[in-house]
């Protein structure tokens, strides 16, 4: 297993006083925040922030931490030396369980089982409350919305054995994706969070989509947006083009005089719903390159016959 | 393994969210429901009747609330700003992905 450098994931020496490292880790938690990063690994970096500050917050836990010693470096393989612990008094307080199972290895050899003491009872035997929802994102590609699809997506959730102790319950799920979902939805299913206690019904499962980015669409709600390269000689006289779709190919009509950015829009051909999305086209100008002898002589015949200063609006 | 395929229910404008959904959904109270909904973060349906409903998109915004309160220790009123700047933001991101190519992270 890796070792985690707890003080260089919070970006403090390893002299910090806890106001230091408090501040610190506040200070990263706004910055990796899931709701508010659009890093790719923000929730990985989230979750990480969180653990260092999980023990370096706690005097205890720190002071056993820094026994290990200061040479480890992040992601040396490290296994705790046999009764490293021993004599240190720990209370057993300072982090929940649930938010333990999504720790590191690292963090459960040194903290996990049997390292608090007391472990949080479930619940009073007899009592009856309905399960927890959970809730998980599931990734899907644009021709996914049009379409429908099925996925088959991995959970992990936190359960507690008949020992107290927090393990991680893998289970596959094959999951029907509509079409007309948008980004941000959620999907529900009735009966697949956390089992109810007593007779009491067992929680939700919430489904959040996400949209994996595409090489060449781009989705805002309903709608899908395109770059659509075209020639200058294609937007100054008009042109069909053929124009990739999420549902194939169709022509599309350039107008003479297309201006470079202008959008298309086709109506209708966005995602499919209730209320179906547009697909808009943004046209995109190219130049071709002048490559060749004859490129160069039709760009030094146009210099002589085209009589365009496009910054004439610019009053030079 | 279980190989059946579970066919959900997308929640989309058209669902509509009673308090006890948006409760379990979001671990929150019904208390704080109130609060949300008193500091303008979320918005029933029906402020008039007595049962509150509400649509897809309070689930979304109730759901990140929870998690800035939970993690980040941000009052009601911190929330509110912190989710309008964020819908801001989107907004803003959407309009240059209209235009411009893709947006870089």
């Amino acid at each position: 297993m890796d070792y985690k450098d707890y003080y260089s994931i919070l970006e403090v020496e390893r002299t910090a006083t806890q106001d230091e490292i408090k501040r610190s880790y506040k200070k990263l938690a706004r910055k990796y925040h899931p709701d508010v990063s659009k890093q790719a690994d923000a929730e990985v970096r989230f979750k990480e922030v969180g653990e260092a500050y999980s023990v370096l917050k706690d005097p205890e836990k720190r002071a056993a931490y820094d026994q290990l010693g200061a040479n480890w470096k992040s992601g040396q393989d490290f296994n705790p030396p046999p009764d490293w612990d021993a004599g240190f008094e720990f209370t057993g307080a300072g982090f929940n369980e649930a938010d333990a199972a999504d720790y590191s290895d690292f963090f459960s050899s040194l903290f996990g089982q049997g390292f608090g003491s007391s472990h949080r009872g479930r619940a009073q035997q007899g009592q009856r409350a309905r399960g927890e929802d959970h809730h998980a994102k599931v990734a899907i590609n644009i021709e996914d919305a049009y379409n429908g699809a099925t996925r088959s997506i991995n959970l992990q959730s936190p359960e507690i054995d008949h020992s107290g102790h927090v393990y991680l319950k893998q289970r596959t799920l094959n999951i029907k994706i509509p079409k007309g979902v948008k980004q941000g939805q959620h999907i529900r299913l009735s009966g697949q969070g956390t089992p109810g206690m007593g007779d009491a019904p067992a929680g939700d499962l919430y489904l959040e989509i996400e949209f994996n980015p595409h090489s060449i669409y781009r989705v805002d709600g309903h709608d899908v947006y395109l770059d659509l390269p075209i020639t200058p000689w294609e937007a100054a006289l008009g042109a069909t083009v053929k124009t990739p779709t999420p549902t194939g190919s169709v022509d599309l009509k350039i107008a003479e005089g297309t201006a470079n950015g202008k959008k298309l829009r086709l109506k209708g051909r966005g995602i499919p719903a209730k209320s179906p999305g547009d697909l808009y086209v943004v046209t995109k100008i190219t130049i071709p390159p002048a490559n060749t002898e004859e490129a160069k002589q039709l760009y030094r015949e146009m210099k002589e016959k085209l009589a365009y200063n496009p910054r004439s609006s610019l009053g030079v | 393994m279980n190989q059946s395929i579970l066919q959900g229910t997308l929640i989309d404008e058209q669902v509509e969210l009673s308090m006890d959904d948006l409760c379990c959904a979001c671990s929150i109270t019904s208390e704080w429901i109130f609060e949300l909904v008193e500091e303008g973060v979320i918005e029933p349906i029906n402020p008039d009747q007595e049962q509150w409903v509400f649509t897809a998109s309070s689930l979304g915004r109730a759901k990140t609330a929870a998690r800035l309160k939970r993690d980040l220790n941000i009052n009601t009123a911190g929330i509110a700003l912190a989710l309008d700047l964020l819908e801001q933001i989107q907004v803003l991101e959407a309009r240059l992905g209209q235009t411009s190519g893709f947006v870089d992270d």
